[in-house]
């Protein structure tokens, strides 16, 4: 049972949380493993806060409910952080957040005592490859960073497939930018 | 996205949440009709299907008609000619289809219908509960209920084996919870095309004699006869317990057709499914993804030496009551979990039924009826432990519950 990892993302509506979800989970079945993606099942409209979540584990995943103590919270747009984002989090939870600040800066600001927060300034960097603000996949490229659920190869593979042209030259590099950029603390 | 898995007999593996599921197999299926009235309480099945149609990926003709009253009907028409007919609804998209309910399976038309369970309003509400097909378990149709996507997809293969055989000849509602599992991507493990064709076959009709001799069940100009024609008191009677003892005859035909599967994909389901029940003091009794989280509670508890089970309901209706009291065996106390909720009633519809069966049988649990997740709320794998918990801790001599339970209820 402890082999099962449970994400949420938290973005805004029209942010990519739910296809960062999928993304996620499809580079999880990649590999063979047992996957879920789900939206949080609510009205759903651009700029409303959202979340999705994922479950990737070794063995035939049983549970159907809600995830309530998240491994992973990744935070797509730092505007959100706040009480929701920390909700049900145990001390080994790693967070993953798009913001130009710290992780001590961080820390502090939500008051969490975690052995993990890992910041990018995925905004920026994917201003700066595509010239977009969308920070979907630069977040999935820190998680895979921060943690070992899925190879990197894994997730290039499946945006390989949902994507073409530039845009995918784009992603794959913001990908590899953000895995490389992300800093923990 | 797919890998070979050679250990499932060369499977693909999809990751498809439970609409796309349901679609994938009505388009290896190909069924000659599909009716939908694709607006809300419409889930994406339709969406998906009619995809396929406008790709050529199928040969079904796709109709959209006006309401889900029509979608039924267009469907009992398709059917009664000899096609295969489906179509997909939720919640009050189901409720307005009730006339059309009773009239397919009176008529004994072997339609399939997806239902991704959803709450029926008032108040408005779209997400996750059984009030609609349970409003329906009357009807005469065969009801299936699923737990993951990979039973979303299976179960409309096998669907159409089990309505069209020769001694059932009755319609299926196929459920799966509404987001829970509809709205859920998970892994599921696919037959290619042909294997489904194979295991499907042809339709088959029952012989009749018409106007011009022996015929098959089915309007044909070339040998007319008459179909859902006026029945009074002289016949209607007998109609419907044949129609009533062709429900109950159609446990062996599940049972058959689903171990047939089973040797292709090596997937075995059953009329129920109990889990880690042998020694089991205390169990929980549903249907649905619910049982999922409930097996992964069972897990839990039982590492730390705790002697729980569960018994999921896969077929509901007809009710495999034999089944079920081999499975309760010697379990004491017997909670029974539904997303449902039976007004006025002494419980709810699982509830009555399984009080029903066990009242002529020697060995009488404790049983305790919850009612859970109405309208989409969650139900966590602590609130099942608490009810285990609370369970375990009933003597079944001294203490009684008699009033309905409510699981995640605010007070």
């Amino acid at each position: 049972m402890n082999n099962l990892s449970e994400i949420r993302f938290h973005g805004r509506g029209g942010q990519g949380a739910w296809t960062a979800s999928l993304l996620l989970a499809q580079a999880g079945l990649y590999e063979g493993k047992q996957i879920q993606s789900f939206p949080a099942f609510g009205p759903e409209r651009a700029g409303a806060p959202l979340t999705a979540f994922t479950r990737i584990s070794d063995k035939p995943i049983l549970i159907h409910s809600n995830v309530y103590e998240p491994d992973f919270i990744v935070v797509l747009d730092s505007t959100l952080l706040g009480s929701s984002v920390i909700k049900g989090i145990k001390k080994n939870t790693k967070i993953i957040i798009n913001s130009n600040e710290s992780p001590k800066d961080i820390k502090n600001k939500l008051n969490i005592n975690l052995n993990e927060v890992w910041v990018i300034d995925a905004t920026s960097l994917s201003l700066s490859i595509m010239g977009l603000p969308i920070t979907n996949t630069a977040m999935l490229g820190s998680l895979i960073k921060s943690s070992n659920i899925i190879k990197l190869d894994s997730l290039i593979s499946v945006v390989k497939e949902r994507f073409s042209g530039k845009i995918l030259e784009q992603n794959i590099e913001l990908i590899k930018k953000a895995y490389e950029q992300v800093v923990m603390g | 996205m797919y890998r070979d898995d050679s250990e499932k007999m060369n499977q693909k593996l999809l990751g498809l949440n439970g609409d796309e599921a349901a679609a994938y197999a009505i388009k290896q299926v190909n069924p000659e009709v599909v009716a939908a009235y694709p607006i809300t309480p419409q889930t994406i099945i339709v969406e998906r299907f009619s995809e396929y149609v406008a790709n050529g990926l199928v040969d079904s003709e796709f109709v959209a008609v006006e309401s889900e009253h029509s979608a039924l009907s267009a469907c009992v028409g398709a059917s009664a000619t000899g096609a295969r007919a489906y179509t997909a609804t939720a919640a009050n998209g189901l409720a307005l289809m009730w006339e059309i309910l009773y009239i397919a399976s009176g008529m004994r038309q072997p339609i399939i219908m997806s239902i991704a369970n959803r709450a029926l309003s008032g108040p408005l509400n779209i997400h996750n509960d059984h009030s609609d097909s349970m409003g329906a378990r009357d009807s005469g149709w065969i009801q299936i209920y699923c737990e993951n996507c990979q039973e979303v997809y299976d179960s409309h293969i096998t669907a159409w084996r089990i309505a069209e055989n020769i001694n059932v000849q009755l319609p299926i509602m196929i459920c799966f919870d509404g987001f829970t599992i509809s709205h859920t991507m998970e892994n599921v493990f696919t037959l290619n095309d042909e294997i489904v064709q194979n295991f499907i076959g042809k339709r088959v009709f029952p012989k009749i004699t018409g106007h011009l001799g022996e015929t098959d069940l089915r309007l044909n100009p070339t040998c007319p006869i008459t179909m859902g024609a006026m029945d009074l008191q002289d016949y209607y009677f007998e109609h419907k317990v044949q129609q009533h003892e062709a429900l109950l005859n159609s446990l062996e035909v599940i049972e058959s057709v689903e171990n047939e599967f089973s040797e292709i994909t090596g997937r075995e389901y059953g009329l129920i499914q109990s889990y880690m029940m042998e020694d089991a003091d205390v169990a929980l009794i549903g249907m649905g993804s619910v049982m999922g989280t409930t097996k992964y509670v069972v897990d839990q508890l039982r590492s730390n030496g705790i002697k729980v089970g569960l018994i999921k309901i896969r077929c509901y209706r007809p009710f495999p009551k034999e089944k079920l009291v081999k499975a309760i065996s010697n379990c004491k106390v017997i909670g029974i979990i539904e997303k449902s909720l039976s007004f006025g009633s002494v419980g709810s519809p699982l509830y009555q039924d399984i009080k029903t069966v066990l009242y002529d049988y020697e060995k009488k649990p404790l049983i305790i009826g919850y009612v859970h997740g109405l309208g989409g709320r969650d139900t966590s794998p602590e609130n099942l432990k608490q009810i285990f918990q609370d369970l375990l801790k009933i003597d079944n001599l001294t203490k009684k519950i008699g009033n309905q339970q409510y699981i995640g209820l605010r007070e």
